[in-house]
């Protein structure tokens, strides 16, 4: 019989997956790798692997194998931990792999973007088990309720790899991938310090989070993690503010989710107007001021 | 050290592309082909590798048709030292890829696999990990920063959230982001050295049946079109009509 294991790294995760798990229609089991399952998502079993870190994608992957057994497919969260993870653990398992689903047409067929989401491709898995990463909004929010059955479980496993350092920057804005609203700004931003109160400083005044494209990145304006696009990060805010970014398809790529797309660019001819709904051209650093001061905020 | 660099031939990253209007495949037509922007940041960093370590044999591996010759030959004048092409006209999916690297891994015995963290024609990041994990080897996926320090690489990689160290015994593998180094302009006497280097070609030593299959190409759902605000407060009116602010 088929049936599901969504894995995630905490419960906030598990929530976001579980809409994805409840949409394929199997029985599923969710693991928590760190923090109580919750078990009010639908389902069977919540599983907690209760670890205070998350090891090296060696000791993960090999610790997730040994509970893979009796699953037909496994699945998580697209993001770059899970992507380092799984594909690891479907290498483990010998499994069939389909990266960033966006669309379920049965248990064994999925849309996904390719080609930086110029083209949407339909795969049909030939073999089982099959291992997912899942864009989760597509799928949107679960239907809570029920009583899964809680459990502990010890992931076994082992590696070579060694964790040296880590560094987590997050602060005190919402996660990029979860924002209600983001705004982005692109390499005209000049520095760190302008990216931060300008960017940053509307975000702020909107609640959401900053985010940036790769030349902003490059260019040491903003941190990696903030890198929206087809090899950073994939937004789907309400609202999606893009100051300064010329919108190139690798960008684009990261945003198209985003219900309302706002662009602010100084020249009119700028592509990213082709796919903005509401577009204003205009000098960033004339509209953002403008803005914050009409909102008084 | 000997360092295996796996490259795959790709649509040019920065041409616009189309689904076939049968949808059976992708619309190549008039579309340059490069080698994957990955891969070739991965080509760049063995080749530093070697020039801090004479000692270091940098060899590149293609899997795919006859023409990525031509990819092959630009890693080569990068500075590779040797290339090998195995040729076959199956589509390989990620498992098939790794599973022919895996094979080669075992003849060559490479201390170190550099390749790209994801193909920007399939977009899977899949063969990497999948590699890494057949051979049993330790892996750091998103590398920004590689240093050999005695028998191990430390690698700094990017995470969701900032950036992690790793420290991995040989044999090992990387998979290489954006921000790991710029690639180098290829000067002409690189060119034609890379011509009389050493290609190997064979036929494909596994051919594993494939675990996917891309039945259908199409577009995506286009945006419907948006419209120009003339001014701030324009803009602000929007927003409040959509109840987004
Ligand atoms: C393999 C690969 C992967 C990639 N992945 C990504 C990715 O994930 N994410 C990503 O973003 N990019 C990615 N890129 C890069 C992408 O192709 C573009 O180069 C990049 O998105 C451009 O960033 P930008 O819009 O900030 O810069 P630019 O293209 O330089 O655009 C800047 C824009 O700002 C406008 N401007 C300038 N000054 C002002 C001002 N004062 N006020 C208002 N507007 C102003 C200009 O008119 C211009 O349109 C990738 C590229 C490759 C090859
Ligand atoms: N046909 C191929 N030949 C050689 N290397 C490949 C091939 N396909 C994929 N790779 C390598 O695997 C990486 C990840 O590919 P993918 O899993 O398709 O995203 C690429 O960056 C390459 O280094």
């Amino acid at each position: 019989m088929s049936k599901l294991l969504l894995i995630a790294y905490d419960p906030a995760d598990g929530l976001q997956g579980a809409g994805f798990a409840q949409k394929l229609g199997l029985p599923f089991d969710l693991l928590c790798l760190t923090g109580v399952a919750p078990t009010d998502v639908g389902a069977e079993r919540a599983l907690s692997a209760g670890l205070d870190e998350v090891p090296p994608a060696d000791a993960l992957a090999s610790g997730l194998s040994g509970v893979a057994g009796g699953y037909t497919h496994l699945a998580a969260v697209s993001a770059m931990r899970s992507k380092d993870v799984l594909a690891r653990l479907a290498g483990l398992l010998d499994a069939a792999m389909v990266t960033d689903v966006i669309a379920i047409e049965s248990p064994s067929v999925f849309k996904r973007p390719i080609v930086a989401g110029s083209i949407i491709a339909t795969v049909e898995v030939l073999a089982t088990p099959v291992v997912l990463t899942v864009r989760p909004a597509a799928f949107g929010t679960p239907n809570l309720g029920g009583a899964s059955v809680a459990e502990s479980v010890a992931l076994a496993g082992s590696g070579t790899a060694k964790r040296l350092s880590i560094s987590a920057r997050g602060g005190a804005r919402p996660d990029l991938t979860q924002a209600k609203v983001v705004v982005s700004g692109g390499r005209p931003l000049k520095d760190a310090a302008t990216f931060e109160s300008v960017i940053g400083g509307l975000a702020d005044a909107l609640g959401g989070a900053a985010g940036a494209t790769r030349a902003a990145v490059d260019s040491g304006i903003a941190p990696n993690e903030l890198q929206v696009g087809q090899t950073g990060k994939i937004v789907a805010p309400e609202l999606y503010i893009a100051a300064g970014v010329s919108g190139s398809t690798q960008h684009m790529a990261g945003i198209k989710d985003s219900k309302l797309i706002v662009a602010i660019n100084k020249d009119p001819d700028a592509p990213i107007f082709d796919n903005a709904d509401l577009g204003l051209v205009a000098d960033l650093y004339d509209a953002i001021p403008e803005i914050r001061a009409k909102l008084g905020r | 050290m000997k360092i295996l660099v796996p490259i795959k031939r790709v649509v040019d990253p920065y041409a616009k592309v189309k689904p076939l209007p049968d949808g059976t495949g992708i619309d190549t037509t008039g579309v340059k082909f490069d080698i994957n922007p990955f891969d070739e940041i991965a080509v760049e960093e063995a080749v530093r590798m070697k020039e801090r370590d004479a000692s270091t044999e940098v060899i590149v591996v293609s899997i795919g048709s006859g023409d990525a010759e031509e990819q092959l030959r630009k890693a080569l004048a990068i500075g590779a030292d040797r290339a090998i092409l195995i040729e076959t006209s199956a589509e390989l999916d990620s498992p098939g890829v790794a599973a022919e690297l895996a094979a080669l891994a075992i003849e060559l015995q490479p201390d170190v696999i550099l390749m790209g963290k994801q193909a920007t024609d399939d977009d899977c990041n899949q063969a990497g990990q999948m590699l890494a994990a057949k051979l049993g080897w330790p892996q750091a996926t998103f590398a920004c920063k590689v240093e050999p320090c005695g028998n191990a690489l430390h690698v700094t990689r990017e995470t969701d959230t900032g950036d992690e160290t790793l420290e991995l015994p040989f044999p090992c593998l990387v998979t290489t982001d954006l921000r790991l180094n710029e690639p180098r302009y290829i000067a002409l006497p690189g060119i034609i050295k890379a011509r009389s280097k050493p290609l190997d070609r064979r036929p494909a030593a596994v051919n594993q049946a494939p675990r996917t299959r891309t039945t259908r190409y199409e577009a995506p759902a286009a945006r419907p079109p948006g419209r120009k605000v003339a001014s701030v407060d324009d803009l602000l009116v929007a927003l409040k009509e959509r109840g987004v602010l």
